[in-house]
């Protein structure tokens, strides 16, 4: 590798290539891929660059690769043994305190109130209420009285939790729970939950059976048994976020776009499974399997159809980015102008639940974990070992150094936008599933998780996404142990900031990205 | 016929109407950090909140009216700062995520049920409780007055007198930004824009001067967001993404680095929504849109046209194409 290769003899460089056997570049310590343009790599001739690529080979001698591949089966690993242990089911969100809410001409006000069936006040009943606004949780106050301030008119679903009701107490057969009212700005809207006193004498058997569980319950203090169900509830949401954040981080990496519009895709998935399996009653794996299709259409014929002629008329990133922006914000409105600002759910049954040693989980989150932790070692496996897969992280790494290698950049780029969408898709439909519903905005939410995951991670490095996924989920879920739900986003956001103050390349970036 | 003018009328209307001022204000703060800095803030509404929450509790906690936004203003500054500190060194979508993350803590903790005495949770803060020191300043007196085809209060939550400060203070702004952006300074700051390293070269601390026009811009936005919560109330959810993303909308329908460029970006843009959503309320049944999604029909387009204006007019109504470069590094 020493002697420079002569480029005015063609055969010479036919000569060389035969020679350069991969175990020789692997012998002579260089990484055999990856790097091309890491600071220690020699300086590169055509014949070494082509190499890995005219053959096949089973060196994976690369550091990075096998650092990266361990940290994979790391994760994997854990989540595995941790899905053994279980997982829970939607996250108690902590309650808000009613206060009084006044209507005026840019709010409205959605309020009730509950009593029991002897008159007396219903204190301490939680309800969620979901649409126009992010998802909220209200607790009636001493008076029996919940309310809450929206700022968007349209159907809002209201959900009672039928296990904080007071002991004896059951909701009354006419009651449809969850009920949907329509909010409108400048006026109340109320709903009513009638209570049935049904079983008294049940409350008996309800007694907190151990020390220690009324504390859980009462949301106060930090336990062993909560924070494993907070931990479990992490690894769901760190995987489902890798999943969706993978796609980001290859679109970044192999473009240089950050797509404002990713979240949306996770948004389709969750309604077009929606529209499949609820609507239209097919069987959920169809459903979701004919969502990940069509999804991974729509990431196809974005990049040929807006994408790519973009790119061609030499469109800068940046203005490229905020085209995504635009699409973003009509894809969400083109949401709500089909489905409705709702909240809709995947899934006509109800969750059904398994208690594994203290955690509670539905069958649903196991599924959807275990799939994630498929799709993502498959994902892993696609990029380190086939060729394709190795064809993209050299466009990842160096997109004209890959043109000039042979590599049909354009080719490459289309299969990411395909394969992004399509596993956004996929995460769409089971966060839909696990978080029990899904609307035009749960991609919007998420889109700032993906960010969070993939910087921390490294801006373009798919492992990097990966890493910072479980990161951020683990982070976000485990915060609501000390802090109320709404700081659960807040505190990944700031850890966000924090790294980009301490090490602006994330945890798999390469210094010389940021610049 | 008589439908078609109460639209346009109340297109008209909306043009000169407080909320259009402090969009356009807010777009003003935009334009100079990236119309003439090349910053991608993508947090306007972030900005707009801060300002918002900062003067309506300070009025509540009864400090008079100039102080208090005095200390919007320094919020906004701090805010900026906290911001620009770590990622005005590194390349632009870093300061893009990080703006739009920031603008999202600020949302959520304002929303946050741990703060409602002081920020009044979900529900927000309603307009009565801070708006008396504005309203007292007002030398119009009682009553209403007529001015062709519109009525409104004098003085009252959403009269002629908050239109009439928040236009002025559009004037202001954009007299300001004209004389600031022929300044050295400004000169200075398009120069970043267009080559960073050519700037530094010459011995500027661009560092610097980004971070000053972050808090400049930062600052206007603030008070974008007090004039915006002043007929209304502070609604934490009021000022999301969305806003701005409309902030951004505006900016680059009217067009970015040019003086009127913001003001006129956001009269298009409320008038665009309106027009779109009167059209189809009136020649399309209701059985194929409805009132409400004829607002989100309109929603849609507000967002093929922002793709359609950066693909094809990048500068968009009043810009020059050799002004904006839009090459962000």
């Amino acid at each position: 590798m020493t002697e420079p290769i002569p480029k005015t003899s063609p055969k010479h460089l036919r000569h060389n290539r035969d020679v350069l056997s991969t175990k020789k570049l692997a012998g002579a310590g260089l990484p055999e891929f990856f790097p091309l343009d890491h600071p220690e790599a020699p300086p590169v001739h055509g014949g070494y660059v082509l190499t890995p690529f005219t053959q096949r080979t089973r060196t994976a001698g690369l550091l990075s690769s096998r650092r990266m591949l361990a940290g994979l089966l790391l994760i994997g690993v854990a989540s595995l043994g941790l899905m053994g242990l279980g997982a829970t089911s939607a996250s108690a969100a902590t309650a808000t305190p009613t206060t009084k809410c006044v209507a005026d001409a840019t709010t409205g006000c959605i309020q009730g109130t509950i009593k029991q069936s002897n008159g007396d006040p219903a204190v301490g009943v939680k309800l969620t209420i979901a649409g126009g606004d992010a998802p909220e949780t209200l607790t009636t106050d001493a008076a029996g009285k919940w309310g809450v301030a929206i700022t968007v008119a349209g159907p809002y679903t209201v959900t009672l939790d039928t296990t904080t009701l007071p002991s004896g107490e059951t909701l009354d057969p006419s009651v449809t729970n969850p009920a949907t009212v329509t909010g409108g700005l400048g006026r109340n809207t109320g709903t009513i939950f009638k209570l049935s006193g049904s079983g008294g004498s049940s409350s008996g058997s309800t007694s907190a059976p151990t020390t220690g569980d009324t504390s859980a319950a009462t949301g106060g203090s930090v336990t062993w048994e909560r924070f494993l169900q907070q931990a479990a509830s992490g690894i769901r949401l760190g995987l489902l976020l890798a999943l969706a954040s993978v796609g980001l981080s290859l679109i970044y990496g192999t473009t240089g776009l950050s797509n404002f519009a990713h979240g949306e895709q996770v948004t389709l998935g969750g309604l077009l499974a929606f529209v499949l399996a609820n609507q239209l009653g097919l069987n959920l794996f169809l459903a979701a399997f004919l969502t990940v299709v069509v999804c991974a259409a729509t990431g196809y014929f974005q990049d040929a159809l807006i994408w790519k002629p973009l790119r061609k008329r030499g469109l800068p990133n940046t203005q490229l980015m905020i085209v995504t922006i635009g699409l973003s914000i009509a894809l969400q409105y083109a949401f709500q102008f089909f489905i409705g600002a709702k909240t809709v759910r995947i899934d006509k049954a109800n969750p059904v639940t398994v208690e594994i040693g203290p955690i509670t989980l539905s069958v649903q989150s196991l599924w959807a974990m275990g799939i994630a932790v498929a799709v993502i070692i498959l994902v892993g496996l696609f990029l380190l070992r086939s060729r394709i897969g190795r064809a993209t992280r050299a466009v990842s790494d160096n997109p004209s150094l890959a043109a000039a290698s042979g590599i049909d950049v354009d080719a490459i780029i289309r299969l990411v936008w395909t394969a992004s969408a399509g596993l956004a898709g996929l995460a769409g439909v089971m966060l839909g599933l696990v978080l029990n519903g899904v609307n035009w905005q749960t991609g919007l939410q998420l889109l700032l998780l993906m960010f969070a995951a993939v910087t921390l991670g490294g801006l373009g490095t798919a492992f990097g996404a990966l890493a910072g996924a479980m990161i951020i989920g683990m982070v976000v879920e485990l915060t609501n142990l000390v802090l109320p739900g709404d700081f659960k986003y807040a505190t990944a956001l700031l850890i966000l900031i924090l790294v980009l103050l301490v090490r602006p390349q994330g945890i798999f970036g390469r210094r010389e990205r940021i610049g | 016929m008589n439908e078609f003018l109460t639209t346009l009328t109340a297109i008209a209307a909306s043009a000169f109407s407080p909320s259009t001022a402090a969009l356009a204000i807010a777009a003003i703060g935009l334009n100079i950090h990236f119309g003439y800095t090349g910053l991608l803030n993508m947090g306007q509404a972030g900005f707009m909140l801060v300002g918002a929450y900062a003067f309506a509790i300070s009025i509540v906690a009864g400090i008079p009216l100039f102080p208090a936004v005095l200390i919007a203003l320094v919020a906004a500054a701090v805010f900026a700062l906290v911001l620009g500190v770590p990622t005005l060194k590194l390349r632009g979508d870093y300061l893009a995520i990080v703006t739009i993350s920031a603008a999202e803590i600020v949302r959520m903790i304002g929303r946050s049920s741990l703060l409602t005495d002081i920020t009044g949770g979900s529900n927000g803060l309603t307009g009565q409780s801070y708006r008396g020191p504005f309203t007292d300043l007002s030398f119009l007196g009682d009553g209403q007055t007529t001015l062709g085809p519109f009525t409104y209060d004098n003085t009252g939550s959403n009269g002629w007198w908050v239109r009439l400060v928040a236009w002025s203070i559009v004037g202001i702004l954009c007299l300001f930004v004209f004389l600031l952006m022929r300044s050295p300074w400004g000169r200075v700051l398009r120069g970043i824009r267009e080559d960073e390293d050519a700037i530094r070269s010459l011995g500027k601390n661009v560092y610097a001067y980004k971070m000053q026009a972050l808090i400049l811009g930062g600052t206007i936005g603030a008070l974008g967001g007090i004039i915006y919560v002043l007929p209304a109330s502070v609604q934490a959810d009021s000022m999301g993404r969305s806003m701005t993303f409309f902030v951004w909308t505006a900016l680059l329908l009217g067009g970015a680095a040019t003086v009127f460029g913001p003001v006129l970006g956001s009269i298009i843009f409320f008038a665009l929504r309106l027009f779109v959503q009167g059209i189809a309320g009136q020649f399309v049944p209701d059985s194929i849109m409805n009132g409400q999604q004829a607002e989100q029909f309109s929603w849609i387009l507000i967002g093929v046209v922002l793709m359609l204006v950066v693909i094809f007019r990048p500068q968009g109504v009043l810009g020059n194409k050799k002004e904006l470069s839009f090459n962000v590094n």
